[in-house]
């Protein structure tokens, strides 16, 4: 079981948490008018490293707020959690 | 029976509590302080098993966690528990034990005729029967489930009571032999808060094992000082008989405590689990001692060195009058110097090096004892114990000689226990000189020290212990510095650098994993049927798959396939150490949550009427719901017809408390809503409710519900009972990282408000003499919201409708809702309302053809494909818009929300029943499509149901078909998803 930064609430365990998947999707402009694979792409394709992964978590046995984590993913390691609008935390080498 | 292997003096064991228990229904003494297995030896018994597959006899081979044979089964009746190691039960008065797997009797056990027949149960056997004849398996597996196995779980609920601990530690300390204490007083004297588990009775670890000495004097009073400081330290907290099974992420721990035994069994709670948080850990498990593989080497008499030693040393038994000690390093020295001041005579130490030169080895030999280096045992005697052993040079195996002796102690060496490091994400490497793996890149937060690590000598383990309990605290962020542990160990010390695994073999079985029967010759079976891959080998053979998870069999596994392959072990590989450790009960894991509180149950404030009123109950997610309200004699489904009657003939009361709402205020709460929506909100007024469909960024119907508009920044939004949770994170997600710009505030209310609903034609009769709120169809028309108050309660009433019929959704706070239940009933009665339950409100539902998200809808269903194209805003933009214009969204593949009539108006349709097209086409059939819902209507009296099939509205008039699996091929008629009141003609009652 995780122990997670929450930026607002401090650590807690992943039990407190529901998990949102990769973080910072860009939205096409005008997606109305996009194409149909710029869209898919958006709504479909999804990164899936093997190793440091921006990812989206929300505290909802707490604060109740999306935040963002920067986890590997193999080694569960977590190097950091930011706020929606903070500057994003370089990845660890 | 009188204790003839009890030495006259030494142990652990408190000689002035004497106490009686019973094996395999004989009664025997022992002492407070035996393990039921310290108690067995004192009174001669080796024998108390029959193995898993070959049934043959086993003994008590070893000391604790790490025992493959001595599974028994203690207690009676609820209370008996399978399974459980004779070495680790600790016995008290009156202790209840039996064997498992043999019948009749332990000594005369049928099932041994499958040692006979033992060619047939070669490795791979069960794969093998798999392939076999088609049919095969079922008389096979009722044969194998029969023969093969461990101890049978009781059948009755389990009486005792199980809890689950949070603890928190700057270090937890796993064990507390000497590497562990000397870890925990350096971190505790550095002010960390430390945890300290250990599965012992008390701590000591292998000092309690072994007579060393620290400083000159017994190492157990030093022991008993150490764990005496730690427990004066306010900070750290000790538990005994607690073992850690499994090392997680970021420093989670799980162990298992078991209570301390009473005689009459009856503790507060039987085991109780740990979760602990650490910043650090510190693994000082020590390490577990492994056996050689050779010619009979399983049978009862035969035990691993170390624990031979501790049976005399610790327990004061003499596991039996003449022994031979078998080794290949020099630790087993220990044993037979030990065994020999004990008073057992050692007939021999073979010894499979050539030229054993430590230390030990000398002593031994300058005792007198006759050391045969280059030597091994090539094969044994002895039915039901062991009575000799035939020895010989392992470089001319035929030259035996027989030793008579009724003790083998076996030593091939010793394994770190890196279960929990290896958990954690630690890797391991392959030590060659000790033949065992020992850390090697380590996990994180996580520290091992002792003879986990490799470092098997007690100065090492001493100061290991110590340094680790350093950096742990250090890391933690406590100013540790290295204690005064000014410590001098024992000299000689063992030289742990392991000889051969193997003697040379003479055709007889030699068994690698005793658990669960496997031999050397399964092994090289599996290689030469192609095998190659550890991971695949051990499933073919099972080797290392019992409950043992191979504690003691693993590396010699490892050995004999590396040998096989002409290959070094860390190429073969080793095979992963999973949680748990060590067996752990369903009880423990379930700890209180059990029966009533599995999982928490949300009741509504009417739940307490309901269940006076009889309901049958029904889950709904975590709610309970009333399902429907028989009376006495009245089927479920008698019920709820009847209560569908009611409803649509004169009036029912539906508790619809746990639909999901959402109290959504701000001055971006229209575009919020607009937004979240994919029809029109924008011309809803205040006091006015609209039905809203929710799609995700997929185009896929996710959730639906009334929303209510109560002022013009202020809505009362609904939600299905189970989506309640999932909507409010998806709106919340959108708000908090994309809509910033939106001033909108989101409130869970789904508990704040009870919410009571009066339907059918006289549910304005009924309401009306208890509010001050206008009725009339003029003043408050469908889809109108009014606040006034109800039976004097304040209340919000909707005026939407989920039967078709005249509806009034009433919603009080819900400390409220009891009471406004009983007026309405009340004010009722005259009207002869009626309660229904969600089964009515599913069928009065489907009579309209009222779609329910999750049964007509599957997150690959559109609003088009429901036939609620017309909903869908070609205005505005919306979450899922974008999607719907995708290729594939439209056209004739996609499934259509259509009725089914059956030609037959009796039959109803199974739901889930797949529909075809044409029953008689050659298989496979195409599957254009399935019932989603299906019920008997009693309103038009005939079975109805709701269907997604493929262009279902071009097929309206046809004839589909559903061949059922175990009945006939049932045929029905494609239709219009409504089945009653078409033009919407009784919604004003
Ligand atoms: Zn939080």
């Amino acid at each position: 079981m995780l122990l997670i930064p929450c930026p607002w609430c401090g650590e807690r365990v992943e039990a407190e948490f529901r998990y949102g998947g990769e973080a910072h999707l860009k939205r096409p402009d005008n997606h109305l008018l996009c194409s149909d694979e710029t869209w898919a792409e958006y709504l479909f394709m999804r990164r899936n490293p093997k190793g440091w992964h921006r990812e989206r978590w929300m505290h909802l046995a707490g604060c109740k707020r999306w935040f963002y984590v920067v986890r590997h993913t193999q080694t569960h390691r977590i190097a950091a959690a930011y706020k929606v609008g903070e500057a994003w935390p370089a990845l660890p080498a | 029976m009188t204790q003839a292997f009890r030495l006259a003096s030494g142990g652990r064991i408190d000689r002035e509590a004497p106490l009686r228990f019973l094996f395999d229904g004989h009664a025997y003494d022992g002492f407070a302080g035996d393990t039921l297995a310290s108690a067995l030896l004192a009174n001669g018994i080796h024998l108390v098993a029959r193995s898993f597959k070959y049934h043959r006899p086993r003994g008590i081979f070893a000391l604790g966690v790490e025992e493959p044979n001595a599974l028994v089964e203690t207690g009676i009746g609820a209370g008996v528990e399978p399974n459980a190691r004779a070495t680790m039960v600790e016995v008290t008065d009156g202790l209840i034990a039996n064997s498992q797997n043999r019948w009749p009797s332990l000594r005369f056990d049928l099932g041994a005729a499958a040692d006979l027949a033992s060619p047939l149960l070669s490795a791979g056997f069960y794969y093998k029967t798999f392939m076999g004849p088609a049919g095969a398996w079922k008389l096979y597996e009722w044969l194998i489930r029969r023969a093969a196995g461990v101890g049978r779980a009781p059948d009755l609920p389990d009486p005792d009571r199980y809890e689950h601990s949070y603890a928190h530690a700057d270090v937890l300390v796993i064990g507390a032999g000497p590497a562990g204490l000397a870890a925990a007083l350096a971190a505790g004297r550095a002010g960390a808060r430390v945890l300290v588990v250990d599965e012992q009775v008390e701590p000591g670890g292998q000092l309690l094992n072994t007579a060393y000495a620290v400083n000159g004097r017994p190492a157990l009073g030093w022991v008993a000082e150490a764990s005496g400081e730690l427990d004066r330290l306010s900070d750290v907290r000790r538990l005994a008989r607690t073992m850690a099974i499994g090392a997680y992420d970021h420093g989670y721990v799980a162990c298992v405590e078991r209570a301390v035994p009473v005689p009459d069994g009856r503790v507060r709670w039987r085991e109780r689990i740990w979760h602990v948080r650490a910043k650090e850990i510190v693994v000082a498990t020590g390490a577990i001692e492994r056996p050689l593989i050779f010619d009979g080497n399983d049978r009862p008499g035969t035990m691993l060195a170390s624990a031979a030693r501790a049976y005399a040393t610790r327990y004061g038994v003499a596991a039996g009058r003449r022994a031979v000690v078998f080794a290949n390093n020099d630790d087993a020295y220990r044993t037979a110097l030990s065994l020999a001041e004990a008073g057992v005579e050692v007939a021999a130490v073979l010894d499979l090096r050539h030229d054993p030169t430590g230390a030990l080895p000398a002593l031994a030999r300058e005792r007198g004892l006759r050391v045969m280096s280059g030597h091994g045992v090539v094969g044994s005697r002895g039915r039901m114990r062991l009575k000799a052993v035939e020895a010989a040079p392992i470089d001319d195996p035929s030259n035996r000689q027989i030793i008579e002796c009724d003790l083998l102690a076996v030593s091939g060496g010793w394994n770190p226990a890196l279960h929990l490091y290896a958990h954690a994400g630690g890797k391991a490497a392959y030590n060659t000189s000790l033949a065992a793996f020992v850390p090697g890149i380590p996990a994180d937060r996580m520290t091992v020290a002792g003879a986990a690590a490799g470092e098997f000598t007690l100065a090492q383990c001493l100061a290991g212990g110590a340094r680790a309990g350093v950096e742990a605290a250090r890391r933690a962020g406590f100013a540790a510095t290295h204690p005064a542990l000014v410590l001098d160990a024992p000299e000689p010390d063992a030289d742990l650098r392991a000889g051969p695994l193997a003697s040379p073999s003479r055709g007889g079985k030699r068994f690698v994993d005793l658990h669960n029967d496997v031999t050397e010759a399964d092994l090289h079976l599996a290689l030469s049927e192609g095998y190659r891959s550890v991971e695949h080998v051990k499933r073919y053979t099972t080797l290392g798959m019992g409950p043992d998870q191979g504690k003691t069999g693993n590396i010699l596994g490892l050995s004999v396939l590396a040998q096989a392959l002409g290959q070094e072990v860390p190429m073969v590989g080793t095979t992963t150490f999973r949680p748990p450790y060590h067996p752990v009960s369903f009880g423990a894991l379930a700890g209180r949550e059990v029966g009533d509180l599995v999982v928490p149950l949300r009741k509504t404030p009417m739940d307490s009427w309901h269940e006076e009123a009889g309901a049958l109950f029904e889950p709904v997610g975590q709610w309970r719901r009333a399902k429907a309200y028989p009376k006495p004699g009245e089927s479920m489904h008698a019920a709820a017809e009847r209560e569908v009657r009611a409803a649509r003939e004169g009036v029912g009361l539906f508790d619809a408390s746990t639909l999901g709402k959402i109290d959504i205020r701000g001055p971006g709460a229209t575009t919020l809503i607009e937004r979240v929506y994919c029809n029109n909100f924008s011309t809803l007024g205040a006091g006015h409710g609209r039905y809203g469909l929710m799609l995700g960024e997929d185009g896929m119907v996710k959730d639906d519900g009334v929303t209510v508009r109560l002022g013009p920044d202020h809505y009362h939004m609904t939600t299905t009972t189970g989506g309640a949770a999932g909507v409010y994170v998806w709106i919340e997600d959108w708000l908090q990282t994309e809509w910033l710009d939106l001033e909108v505030f989101l409130t869970s209310v789904t508990e704040q408000w009870a919410v009571a609903t009066l339907s059918g034609p006289k549910a304005r009769a009924v309401l009306a003499p208890l509010t001050d709120v206008d009725l009339s169809v003029q003043a408050f028309p469908f889809m109108a919201f009014r606040e006034g108050r109800v039976a004097g309660l304040p209340a919000r009433i909707f005026r939407v409708s989920f039967s078709g019929d005249l509806s009034y959704e009433i919603n009080v706070p819900a400390r409220h809702g009891l009471a406004l239940w009983q007026a309405l009933m009340e004010s009722g009665r005259p009207h002869a309302i009626a309660p229904y339950g969600t089964e009515a409100l599913h069928i009065l539902r489907a009579e309209k053809g009222y779609i329910v998200v999750g049964h007509e809808t599957d997150g690959t269903i559109t609003p088009m494909d429901l036939g609620y194209e017309a909903m869908v805003s070609k205005k505005k933009d919306f979450l899922g818009r974008r999607a719907l214009s995708r290729s594939g969204m439209s056209g004739p593949e996609r499934k259509h929300l259509v009725g089914l009539l059956t030609k037959d108006p009796a039959r109803m349709l199974p739901i889930g029943a797949q529909i075809v097209e044409r029953p008689s086409e050659a298989r496979p059939v195409p599957m254009i499509g399935h019932v989603t819902s299906s019920y008997h209507s009693p309103t038009v009296k005939r079975g109805i149901a709701m269907a997604l099939i493929k262009n279902g509205r071009a097929r309206l008039g046809d004839t589909v078909y559903l061949p059922l699996l175990d009945g006939p091929t049932l045929a029905a008629e494609v239709v219009k998803p409504v089945f009653y009141d078409p033009e919407n003609a009784r919604r004003d009652g």
